[in-house]
């Protein structure tokens, strides 16, 4: 079929710009160019680097078995592209097509990708924050950073929050054989993303690796010697610790803020977008020309309600980078929904974490195959009588399966008997989540109403 | 040259952990560890193990070329 002609001249010598040059900037790039877009492309990163791969800087990086700098993402086709890096986007004029940039140029374009992710949280206290010894890990400069005073040998490490990423920096700790304290206002480690069922095996991980665990109790303060340099945290229940360095792992923040007075319906939770991947303005229209893809997007998924849909998964940036390119330059018969089952994984002591589906949606949840004990087993997440999410310890290779049943909607519990399932796998129980009204350092998937324009959020780590 | 697993599809049959030891290496019975930026010497090995992955989730770049995990069936550059 033909393309219309405004179509094809920008497929021809159009020019489309991706701000966030990280993995969903990159492979969104790449797909432009395979599916034969040849006019100019920029790419803006805020950072200095081309595009790398995060996961591992919080297990291979900081484990000191791979060089910080040894994360570059392979390249799928040359994309031939202008690249700004070391310049941070700082404002969208949607009417004349125009981003601003931090040092004082812009950029025009005629169809334009936002990509720009996510950042660690910091810690809210800025003097404290600027304590030597106070780190977050998001960045490769951030693992540089914290690698190196690893390498130093701290008297002890906190770190505050037992998310994914809390709690894998935790692991590379005690590997390296560093006495380890971890805070977390849960009641366990992962709560948040995978209930307290799961949440005490891996606190029982946590113990067993000689991990230092204080659930149910917040960080109120870090206090300083007189040079600046971090020397205890102060805990709510009273209690205080002696550390050196403390690894704030509050979850992350999405970077819109450089969208503020755009028109786009873009806020805390991310920037809305159609499941064509398309941003929404703040009366809920899709703005044509704007595209979102990665961390910073949020979209309606139809397994899910078609609720808003956040997801900080590097399966997902990649896969909605592909829809995004695809849709950029295809007309509208051609363009494909963006349906990916969210997946991802965790490695931490010593065991492989991983899941599909979206866990904390979930009311109840059934050890479907293997036991809590060894810690070797698949457990099954149930939302309303039907699968929802499934997660594994050292059992991927099961996982496939049960993406099928969560795609099927499966009802739980599930019908059948399954190979190694135990007596006590038999009967859902409550999965054990947080009050979602109360804010934690957050799951890595949000599920978020259906207000393209929802901007009420707040956070308050104490 | 520049490796990257997709760890959502690995499922930890250790197949380029024999292949190419030097660059990947399974932490625990599951997990797998790698420099996604080996030397280039390790490039056979590493083809190697691009090639024996039953889930085919190793993507490999090189210069001068382009390598992916579905276009890379035997070893090249050998």
């Amino acid at each position: 079929m033909a393309l219309d002609g405004s179509l094809e001249r920008l497929r021809r010598e159009g020019h489309i710009v991706v701000v966030g040059a990280s993995l969903a900037g990159l492979r969104a790039a790449e797909t432009l160019r395979t599916e034969g877009f040849t006019g100019a492309l920029t790419l803006i990163g805020d950072e200095p680097y081309g595009p790398y791969d995060r996961p591992p800087l919080s297990k291979q990086v900081l484990l000191g078995r791979v060089p910080p700098d040894h994360t570059d993402l392979p390249r799928h086709c040359a994309i031939d592209a202008r690249w700004r890096l070391g310049v941070a986007a700082s404002g969208l004029d949607l009417a004349a097509k125009r981003v601003a940039l931090a040092d004082g140029t812009s950029v025009e374009y005629d169809r334009l990708l936002i990509a720009t992710g996510v950042r660690s949280r910091p810690w809210p206290n800025e003097l404290e924050a600027c304590l030597d010894g106070v780190f977050v890990l998001r960045t490769r400069d951030d693992a540089a950073r914290l690698d190196h005073r690893l390498k130093a040998g701290p008297s002890r490490v906190l770190v505050i929050g037992a998310g994914f990423t809390g709690s894998e920096i935790a692991s590379v700790c005690r590997e390296r054989d560093l006495p380890v304290t971890v805070a977390e206002r849960g009641a366990t480690p992962l709560v948040g993303a995978l209930g307290s069922v799961i949440g005490e095996v891996a606190a029982r991980l946590q113990h067993q690796h000689g991990v230092d665990l204080r659930c149910g109790v917040m960080v109120t303060g870090l206090e300083g010697d007189s040079a600046g340099r971090l020397r205890r945290a102060h805990f709510s229940d009273g209690g205080t610790v002696e550390a050196e360095v403390a690894v704030v792992a509050l979850g992350a923040t999405r970077n819109t803020e450089w969208l503020a007075g755009s028109g786009l319906a873009a806020g805390p939770r991310g920037i809305a977008c159609d499941a064509g991947c398309r941003a929404f303005d703040i009366r809920g229209i899709v703005a044509d020309d704007v595209f979102v893809a990665g961390d910073v997007a949020r979209s309606p998924h139809p397994l899910f309600g078609y609720q808003f849909l956040s997801l900080e998964h590097w399966g997902n940036a990649v896969a909605q980078a592909e829809v995004a390119a695809h849709n950029m330059i295809s007309p509208g018969e051609r363009r494909r929904p963006h349906l990916w089952t969210p997946y991802f994984w965790s490695a931490q002591f010593g065991v492989n974490i991983k899941s599909v589906g979206v866990p904390n949606m979930a009311d109840h949840i059934l050890i479907s195959q293997g036991s809590l004990d060894e810690p070797r087993f698949t457990a099954a997440y149930g939302y309303q009588g039907r699968v929802i999410a499934a997660v594994s310890f050292d059992q991927a290779k099961w996982l496939e399966f049960y993406q099928r049943q969560i795609e099927q909607a499966a009802p739980f519990p599930l019908p059948f008997t399954t190979v190694d399932r135990r007596p006590e796998g038999m009967r859902p129980v409550p999965a054990g989540f947080p009050d979602p009204s109360v804010p934690t350092h957050g799951p890595e998937v949000t599920v978020s109403g259906h207000s393209p324009t929802d901007q009420r959020v707040t956070f308050t780590p104490a | 040259m520049r490796v990257v697993v997709d760890l959502n599809r690995c499922q930890g049959y250790a197949q380029c952990a024999f292949l190419a030891p030097d660059v990947f290496a399974m932490h625990g019975e599951e997990a797998l560890l790698y420099d996604a930026q080996p030397d280039d010497i390790r490039r056979v090995d590493v083809l190697r193990a691009v090639a024996a992955c039953p889930v085919r989730a190793i993507t490999v770049e090189g210069a001068g070329g382009k390598w992916t995990a579905d276009r890379v069936g035997v070893p090249h550059g050998a």
